[in-house]
């Protein structure tokens, strides 16, 4: 048996949901962190649901560069992470609002 | 590559390749090997005018115009860097090279010891190859290059010891009022090539008869603008009797031989639109009898040796144009050539005479000097038979060829001009008996005058041999050489005709009031104490230069200032300032959204999309 596409949408939307409320509520910068890598695979999810749906293969390949620049963007967002904690260890988002301009 | 092609390329591009060589290695090769270096450079390039020369002469009359393209310049304007070689470019070249090479020679003399020795060469070599440019290009773009080029020299050499302040302002006031002739000439090139669309000479002469009237009047005017910046016509005069604050070799070379001809050449060279210009050309002419007549005037009343020199080149420069704007083209290059041998020679001998005198240029501190510098006496007196006009020397030939050339024109013109020869043959009687003659009034303050080395003198020898024989050139009688061979490069159909027997009633009026003007001069030197034939109206040259000092001062810098207050910090200032004003501000409000909160951002993000979305669906779904 198998389920037809609107489930996977349907769960796609609630992950990206549930990434994009966490982001706004939580101030732990690496439980925000997760939250974008959440929103980021829910899209990942709704691009492979809609190739399969529309039989295009273009939709998984994008997916290869949404993979990508995530790891990309981990490298750089890690290492922002690491460069803060170590000068402010517990320190939230929040925390980091003198760096306004 | 043909015997014209070498040559004229070799004329051009040797002093191009002693100023580089001057430039790179000048101040190590010192003194004298830089000054016999720019020396041979300059000879090498007459060389390479006399080889052009003789391949010209193996051509026939008509056929004698060759362009030599070095390569291709501006394309989109049509315009080659190319030389046109025809009687007229080669003569200009060989007597810029031949008299520009002897007073390279005398300079190692006269430079001799200076700081800037070999600085002095550098330059003199640039001023050669700009000159050459200047008369060599075939188009009036590559002209321009030259006639810049020499300007610049002019005002590096004006102010060759900078370290005086007069020279500096000199050089300044050169440049300066050189720079309004030049935005003539340049709006003149605009309107040809609006007009033409060309800037070859001869695309440009082909096509002059297809130019409204009045364009063509406009574009000799102007020309006539630029070539009154550069040879010191009325009314843009004021800078050459200031560019004598330069080294004397300088005066002769530039500012009086060569560089100040240019605006005659551009004249002669433009004859094919000259022709078609009608009133245009009487303006020309006016303009060159009045320099004349105001120019000796000046002279008459001047007490440095140079300055009286430097107004006589002013007056005879009005000669030429008086000539040019009477038709007479080959009259009035004629009297350039034979003017560039006796104005040399007068000026390299009052070098002599300043050098000899430690430094004197004040001919009421000299008197005297005949027995003591033979040589330099004898040929400055055969230099000033020459200006004066006595036959047979060869200013008497090319001023009285221009004079009858004005008397066709019009009477007054000729009035005019004989008038001018009157003051030239005083105020040169006046120079040399102060000099030579007389009680020598520099015996109190102990100096020795000795006669000049031998590099100073053999120029002076072989200009006052040139000043003797240059009428043979184009006697009225016999064969006129100098007519026939340059009557191709004019306009087309012109005949320059010169009736002998009028020639010979004109000419005899003329030394006949030489001859009154040197004996004023004579009778001069006896009371020579009394100072009512030196108004002071005259010692300051009428003024001009105080009326041009008042304006520019007075309403030109009120004006100027107006502007600078009022224009420049009030409106430019403003709209720059009040835009920056404006960003700041605007920058400082927005700035309050920049909270530094994170969840802020994602909010308006988040917020942002949301709306996005809402619009797309319903757009889709309206």
């Amino acid at each position: 048996m198998s389920l037809g596409g609107e489930w996977y949408l349907t769960l796609a939307a609630a992950l990206f949901s549930i990434g994009a409320v966490g982001l706004l509520v939580r101030r732990n910068v690496l439980v925000m962190f997760m939250c974008v890598e959440l929103m980021l695979n829910a899209v990942n999810l709704s691009f492979v649901t809609f190739s399969r749906m529309l039989g295009d293969i273009g939709g998984q390949a994008v997916v290869f560069f949404v993979l990508v620049v995530a790891a990309a963007e981990v490298v750089v967002g890690l290492g922002i992470i690491v460069a803060v904690t170590r000068r402010r260890s517990g320190a939230t988002a929040d925390d980091l609002k003198m760096l306004h301009g | 590559m043909s015997l014209i092609e070498f040559g004229a390329t070799a004329a051009l591009l040797l002093p191009l390749v002693g100023f580089a060589a001057l430039v790179a290695g000048g101040r190590r090769l010192g003194e004298p090997w830089a000054g016999i270096l720019a020396t041979l450079a300059v000879g090498g390039a007459f060389a390479g005018a006399v080889l052009a020369l003789i391949g010209l002469l193996g051509l026939d009359g008509h056929g004698r115009a060759v362009t030599v393209t070095l390569f291709e310049w501006i394309p989109s304007v049509g315009v080659d860097a190319a030389l046109l070689v025809d009687p007229l470019s080669v003569t200009m070249a060989l007597f810029v090279t031949g008299v520009g090479g002897l007073i390279h020679l005398y300079s190692i003399g006269y430079m001799h010891g200076d700081p800037g020795f070999a600085r002095f060469f550098t330059y003199l070599n640039l001023f050669t190859f700009s000159m050459l440019l200047l008369v060599l290009a075939d188009n009036y773009l590559l002209m321009f290059v030259g006639w810049e080029g020499v300007g610049v020299c002019s005002y590096l050499l004006v102010s060759f010891w900078f370290e005086r302040s007069t020279a500096a302002v000199a050089g300044k006031k050169a440049f300066v009022t050189n720079r309004i002739g030049d935005a003539g000439l340049l709006l003149a090139m605009f309107l040809l090539f609006g007009a033409v669309g060309a800037l070859d000479y001869h695309s440009v002469f082909a096509d002059a008869d297809g130019i409204a009237g009045i364009t063509v009047t406009a574009v000799v005017l102007l020309l006539l603008v630029g070539a009154c910046g550069k040879s010191a016509q009325l009314p843009l005069h004021v800078w050459l009797p200031d560019a004598m604050e330069g080294p004397t070799p300088v005066s002769a070379l530039i500012h009086a031989a060569t560089m100040v001809t240019a605006g005659v050449y551009l004249m002669v060279r433009s004859s094919p639109l000259l022709e078609l210009a009608g009133d245009a050309t009487t303006v020309i002419a006016i303009v060159g009898a009045a320099t004349a007549l105001f120019a000796a005037t000046v002279a008459c009343a001047q007490s440095d040796i140079k300055r009286v020199l430097a107004w006589s080149t002013i007056s005879q420069l009005g000669y030429m144009f008086l000539a040019v704007g009477s038709g007479a083209y080959i009259a009035a290059v004629f009297h350039m050539i034979t003017h560039a041998f006796f104005k040399a020679l007068l000026f390299l001998g009052s070098g002599s005479v300043i050098h000899a005198l430690d430094d004197e240029q004040d001919m009421k501190a000299m008197g005297g000097l005949r027995a003591l510098l033979p040589i330099t006496s004898v040929t400055f007196i055969i230099g000033w038979l020459a200006i004066a006009g006595i036959p047979p020397f060869s200013g008497f030939w090319s001023k009285d060829e221009v004079l009858t050339a004005a008397y066709d024109k019009s009477v007054i013109l000729w009035a005019v001009g004989l008038l001018t020869a009157l003051l030239t043959a005083y105020y040169m009687s006046r120079q040399v008996f102060l000099v030579f003659f007389g009680k020598a009034r520099w015996e109190e303050s102990g100096k020795h005058p000795h006669e000049s080395p031998r590099t100073m003198v053999i120029p002076l020898i072989v200009l006052a041999g040139a000043s003797v024989f240059g009428g043979l050139l184009n006697l009225p009688f016999g064969p006129r050489f100098l007519t026939t061979w340059l009557e191709p490069a004019i306009a087309p159909g012109h005949h320059e005709e010169l009736t002998i027997s009028r020639f010979l009633v004109l000419a005899t009026i003329a030394t006949i009031l030489s001859l009154a003007g040197i004996a004023a001069g004579r009778v001069w030197l006896k009371r020579s104490d009394r100072t009512e034939l030196e108004p002071a109206v005259l010692q300051r040259a009428w003024g001009v230069d105080d009326a041009y000092a008042a304006v520019v001062g007075g309403p030109g810098h009120a004006t100027a200032t107006a502007l600078a207050q009022g224009v420049d910090a009030g409106l430019v200032d403003g709209a720059v300032m009040g835009v920056g004003g404006l960003v700041r501000s605007a920058g400082g409000r927005l700035r309050a959204l920049q909270t530094g909160y994170v969840r802020n951002y994602a909010m308006g993000i988040a917020f942002g999309t949301v709306m996005l979305l809402g619009w797309v669906v319903s757009r889709a779904g309206g």
